[in-house]
């Protein structure tokens, strides 16, 4: 549905994209992950046909956006970052107009507009002035006009970005109920966000792609090793070594200990061997006591961070 | 065609949903019938007295109400225009570059044409009802005199066409930039320039002086003031507005290429 191959983008002389290539197939909901002035927006902002790149190609449902930015447009719904929208109209005026002129029927704009501030949560708000509406608000307008079209491509910048918890989650449950029949791009840094509500992540820094995944797949490449965190209660030196003992353990860190002796601690095993049967009976025998043995995950904040901070 | 129109009609309604229009036209509406009043209340004293006084007649000669109320009030109302026109068309482009609208606006299906069309044509339904309501002196005038109807004809021909020519310039100074301040100031020193360029046409050379007063704004109006309208003026005037539009859909174009 959307391939983008080698793009480029030069400010000035500010190299904000070097050669950005990934793809998303139709129906999948991809997350667009980076920090802050890695290229996301620019990436979207080619997309949505705002701008053409230095070099490079982007087609949009199987329209080059420099070559036929208009059929491009005509098939997506686009929310950018600050969500920028004509403060003196109302809400209604608003998802009209952007209605009318992203081609809706003349005849069907008044049961669009009505169905997708049913779907945001608009109703109450229709005949309010867009200045008047608070934050959360007008993210849902963006939202609105986004979908207005219903588009089969949507492009949102930062969709949860200043939303109160509660608004959140309701925005991240209609951007996943939206999928399936949509092919969905979402930029974000919120983390969690992305392991949510995507299908594919792909991490981008400093205008280069740096990873493309499934968040699972991700989680478990950047891992390397299986990892378990474990708490013993037992004196610290002996677990240890106790621990070490253990064939195909490779690293045991003592992570903390409470002052009652109870340590924690995390054993690296090689991959493949699954350690934790034989922990449990030679704690037991040297008669300290198991309090905890879980695996230790690394959060996609970690995998971030280590893939961001590589170079 | 229904795209221009949807921008048109929005573009209308927020001239009226802020205070804006109502501003504008309010002051500009205060000053006209200012200078009106005074050139009506002069011509009425001077007629006066020399009804009175045959010598006085004879000396300020041919006592006409169109040479001295309706050629004024038309040369009157293009000053004020030169005035208040760049604050009709600041916001155009300005407004939508500094809250970012226009990054929405240009990734909708619409053309730069378009978008372009839509602003002009609203800023300049504006203006028509702006100087339609002026038509209550032309009104007033044929109700208590005689004036010939052929100079206020031409007349407001003429100020139709240099209102399009000043939002045309104006339209091009709101695209340059996302501050409204910096886009009226532009097209405001753009406009007198263009309108007084001509009074150096005499102290430059031949060419250089027929040259200037050519390209000056000033030099094409004074016809229709006077009930003449020629070719050559509108075709001026054309070219002067083709030409502002044709740059500001450039400027609009350069986003394409400029890094």
């Amino acid at each position: 549905m959307i391939e983008v191959e080698g793009l480029t983008k030069y400010y000035g002389n500010y190299h904000a994209l070097k050669g950005v290539t990934f793809s998303v197939k139709k129906g999948e909901i991809l997350g667009f992950l980076g920090p802050n002035g890695s290229g996301k927006t620019t990436t979207m902002r080619i997309l949505t046909c705002f701008f053409p790149p230095t070099s490079g190609k982007a087609k949009v449902a199987g329209f080059d956006v420099f070559e036929e930015p208009l059929e491009v447009r005509r098939r997506i719904g686009y929310l950018p970052e600050n969500v920028p929208l004509y403060k003196d109209m109302t809400v209604e005026d608003y998802l009209a107009f952007a209605a009318g002129i992203k081609g809706v029927d003349g005849r069907k704009i008044k049961d669009t507009v009505a169905r997708v501030m049913d779907e945001c949560a608009l109703t109450g708000v229709s005949y309010k002035l867009i200045a008047e509406l608070s934050k959360g608000y007008r993210q849902r307008v963006g939202l609105a006009q986004a979908l207005v079209n219903d588009p089969e491509v949507l492009i949102l910048d930062e969709p949860t970005i200043g939303l109160d918890p509660k608004q959140i989650i309701e925005i991240r449950k209609l951007i996943k109920g939206l999928a399936g029949q949509r092919t969905i791009i979402l930029s974000t840094h919120i983390l969690p966000e992305v392991s949510m509500t995507c299908q594919r992540v792909v991490i981008i820094n400093e205008g280069r792609v740096v990873a493309i995944d499934t968040p699972q797949n991700l989680t478990s490449k950047v891992e390397g090793a299986n990892r378990f965190s474990v708490k013993i209660d037992g004196p610290s030196q002996h677990v240890i070594k106790e621990l070490e003992t253990i064939q195909g353990v490779e690293k045991v860190i003592k992570k903390g200990a409470s002052a009652n002796g109870i340590g924690d601690y995390i054993v690296e095993s090689i991959k493949g061997r699954d350690i934790r049967k034989e922990i449990a009976p030679r704690i037991v025998n040297k008669g300290w006591a198991l309090l905890e043995l879980k695996p230790h995950e690394m959060s996609l904040e970690d995998i971030f961070v280590k893939l961001v901070t590589k170079e | 065609m229904r795209i221009f129109y949807l921008i048109f009609k929005k573009e209308f309604k927020s001239y009226f949903a802020s205070p804006v229009a109502y501003v504008v036209i309010t002051m500009f509406l205060i000053l006209a019938g200012y200078f009106f009043y005074n050139s009506l209340a002069l011509f009425s004293t001077i007629s006066f007295q020399a009804t009175m006084n045959p010598m006085l007649a004879k000396q300020v000669g041919l006592l006409n109400i169109t040479e001295s109320v309706v050629r004024p009030l038309f040369g009157n109302i293009s000053v004020i225009l030169l005035l208040m026109v760049p604050l009709l068309t600041m916001r155009l482009f300005s407004e939508e570059k500094k809250s970012g609208t226009i990054e929405l606006l240009l990734t909708y299906p619409v053309t730069d044409m378009q978008v372009l069309l839509g602003k002009f044509l609203s800023c300049m339904a504006v203006f028509v009802i702006m100087i339609a309501l002026t038509a209550i002196y032309p009104v007033l005038l044929i109700a208590f005199g005689q004036p010939e109807t052929g100079p206020i004809i031409t007349g407001y021909i003429g100020l139709f066409l240099v209102g399009a020519s000043f939002i045309s310039l104006g339209i091009f100074a709101s695209s340059l930039t996302e501050n409204q301040i910096i886009a009226a100031t532009v097209a405001f020193g753009l406009l007198l320039l263009f309108w007084m360029i001509s009074f150096s046409a005499s102290l430059a050379g031949q060419t250089m002086g027929d040259i200037l007063s050519y390209i000056s704004l000033t030099a094409h109006w004074e016809g229709f003031a006077k009930g003449v309208i020629d070719t050559e003026d509108i075709v001026y005037y054309l070219i002067f507005i083709s030409l502002f539009l044709f740059l500001t859909l450039r400027i609009l174009e350069s986003k394409k290429w400029r890094g």
